[in-house]
């Protein structure tokens, strides 16, 4: 058994309540960090930790803390990103509905070391419920002096708020984020400038997802380096994996990096299998925008090394024969699931989301959809195949934000390593788009 | 009596003003277009389940912002209804992981049993069915939103008819958060 060192309280009746949280230790890290700790040890903490970011691109926290611009006089801010849309991801609504006054005893500490003295967490607008279980949270921390003005008599002054979004999956992006947070369109913005030096309200900002802010409190209680024995190589710590999909236990599971990708899907301790009894097809594992991977390239990478849920063992092999740790939105799908279907149900999903400012992406979604929509209802040609590559290559690198490539990448991947049944809905249309039907048929392994 | 479509002039009700004043202290003072998206949440909830241009235009007027500006963020954001609406909004997911627990069969059986289509409201005014993209709950698919409840894993008859039930018993619509005081009849709070 791992260690939890968010969850392990999670269970306890209560926990949501300052009372009740406090009682198992809660705010310890306030405490330490604004009584014995200037905010560069609180970042250098956070440096030694590893900790890398947990909404999905996997930079380390604590250069990113120290990239953040401090002018005499100007104010700055740390924005939670609580936007949680990536499909296959369920991690953030799990810990902030439990756990509230963890994310808030993180934005207290976070936000001391980066010298902001209003801070914001952005969630999405279809959590409404969690925003009103934050905001009572918040209400309690004011009440007990960990918020507002003079902080446990440090001297220390924060406000925190929290504030909805719409419904919108770009607005995770954090310049998009920022736009929406300033009361505009989710448009991302051109960087530079970065939201280190211009964010919100053109003011310096650190943009970090939920999870990434909960880790701080760990790692400020235990210290960075205990932190880090956690883990393995540069994936240090724990992380929280979404597990869905055709598992026997889909669910939040809190891993210490480094369990094998087999041990995750087929032990007890996490998803127990697949279900009803039926073997693994594929998996997507690190939300909607990694590339897919066959049964046999999730449980060993080309070389024949057991994947680990590492950031380098799942990217291992690249995009060839690959894929990325993304959120941790873990997919998993049996035997009997069709990868056309799956693949354009993504795109579909790409194509509704993208804002529409970048040619390349407005137009080149709106084509994968279109294309992988024929070909799943028989319709299709062997050029529309390669179409599709070509479509997914030609948004790739020409777009302000990585939503193009969020969308090109995972098709790319679904046509290398499944073309055969690519292939089979236009060889075989009849068959392939009967009710239920499913190839059976070799995956492309290199 | 709640309004089901908005009068040609709206007003926030005392409530409502007072959640907005509560809002609008949480952003620098020459920043307050920040409270639009969640104001807008509130006139939704306010006026029937959809913001008409009048709503709209009252939301220009509240924050001191030219129409144009409330306009192109309510047309931006899947959450905002710019139609009328059914008494209750079902907005089911229908993005990979929940199709992979059978959301298109729930959409189907959702269109059997309520008599309404995907887009549309029932005959009798009472639902109204809107595919959505993840709401982040995959995990317990498939998965319908109704105002702030998730209902979770309906994946059986019996799942969906108790979803349906519980919202046909509300006579008035759930006491919304920001009225914590006021006693509508036979309504559900933080339901
Ligand atoms: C299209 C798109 C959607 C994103 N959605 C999210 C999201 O829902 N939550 C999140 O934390 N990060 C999301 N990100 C990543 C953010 O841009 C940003 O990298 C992240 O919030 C940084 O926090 P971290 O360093 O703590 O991971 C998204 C990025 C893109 C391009
Ligand atoms: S796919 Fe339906 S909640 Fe994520």
């Amino acid at each position: 058994m791992g260690r939890k060192l968010l969850t392990e309280h999670i269970d306890v009746e209560g926990i949501n309540t300052f009372e009740v949280y406090r009682k198992h230790g809660g705010y310890r890290s306030v405490e330490k960090a604004l009584k014995t700790m200037t905010p560069d040890e609180v970042v250098e903490e956070v440096k030694k930790s590893g900790l890398r970011g947990r909404g999905g691109a996997g930079f380390p926290t604590g250069m990113k803390w120290s990239f953040l611009a401090k002018p005499e006089g100007v104010p700055r801010y740390l924005v939670c990103n609580a936007d949680e849309s990536e499909p296959g991801t369920f991690k953030d609504r799990h810990l902030m509905s439990r756990l509230p006054h963890l994310l808030i005893e993180g934005m207290i500490t976070g936000s001391y070391a980066l010298g902001a003295r209003t801070s914001y967490i952005y969630i999405r607008g279809e959590l409404l419920y969690v925003l009103r279980i934050l905001e009572k949270a918040i209400a309690e921390a004011y009440a007990a002096g960990f918020l507002g003005e003079n902080i446990l008599g440090s001297g220390y002054s924060l406000d925190l708020h929290v504030h909805p979004g719409a419904g919108a999956y770009i607005c995770g992006e954090e310049t998009a984020l920022l736009e929406s947070l300033e009361g505009k369109r989710g448009n991302p913005r051109n960087k530079p400038p970065f939201p280190a030096v211009q964010g919100l309200y053109a003011r310096p900002t650190v943009v970090n997802n939920v999870e990434t802010i909960a880790a701080v409190v760990p790692i400020i209680n235990e210290g960075g380096d205990e932190y880090a024995k956690l883990g393995v190589g540069k994936s240090t710590g724990t992380k929280l994996i979404s597990a869905c999909g055709h598992l026997n236990k889909p669910g939040i599971y809190e891993i210490e990096l480094g369990v094998p990708v087999e041990e995750f899907i087929y032990s007890d301790e996490y998803c127990g299998g697949i279900w009803k009894g039926r073997d693994l097809k594929a998996v997507v594992a690190g939300g909607s925008s990694v590339p897919i991977l066959p049964k046999e390239l999730i449980l060993k990478t080309a070389a024949g090394e057991n994947r680990l849920m590492t950031y380098e063992s799942l990217s291992d092999g690249g995009f060839v024969t690959g894929t990325m740790l993304g959120s941790g939105g873990f997919i998993a799908m049996d035997e009997t699931t069709c990868i056309v279907k799956n693949t354009w149900n993504f795109s579909r999903f790409y194509h509704h989301e993208s804002c529409g400012q970048c040619s390349p992406c407005r137009e080149g979604t709106g084509w994968l959809e279109k294309v992988l929509h024929r070909l799943e209802h028989g319709h299709g040609s062997m050029h529309d195949i390669d179409l599709l590559v070509s479509v997914a290559k030609q948004i790739e690198g020409n777009t302000i934000c990585p939503l193009g490539e969020a969308a090109a990448w995972p098709v790319a991947a679904a046509v290398r390593h499944f073309r055969h049944e690519f292939e089979w809905h236009v060889t075989n249309p009849k068959e392939a788009t009967a009710p239920g039907a499913a190839y059976r048929g070799t995956a492309v392994l290199a | 009596m709640e309004p089901t479509t908005a009068p040609t002039k709206p007003q926030f009700s005392p409530a409502a003003q007072a959640e907005i004043k509560r809002l609008l202290t949480h952003y620098p003072e020459d920043r307050s277009k920040s409270a639009l998206l969640p104001i807008l949440h509130i006139a939704q909830a306010e006026f029937g389940g959809w913001v008409s241009p009048e709503v709209q235009d009252l939301v220009a007027e509240t924050l001191n912002i030219k129409p144009i500006e409330v306009y192109e963020v309510a047309t931006f954001y899947t959450q905002y209804n710019l139609k009328p609406v059914g008494k209750h909004v079902l907005e089911i997911c229908r993005t990979g992981p929940c199709m992979l627990r059978g959301s298109d069969e729930l959409t189907e059986h959702l269109e059997r049993i309520t008599g309404a289509k995907v887009g549309g409201t029932s005959p009798d005014g009472t639902f109204t069915l809107k595919e959505v993209e993840c709401l982040a709950a995959c995990g317990f698919a498939p998965i319908v939103q109704v105002r702030e409840k998730y209902y979770e894993q309906l994946d059986t008859p019996e799942a969906v008819d108790a979803m349906l039930n519980e919202l046909k018993s509300l006579l008035h619509r759930p006491i919304l958060p920001w009225e914590e005081n006021s006693t509508l009849p036979n309504s559900l709070k933080n339901y």
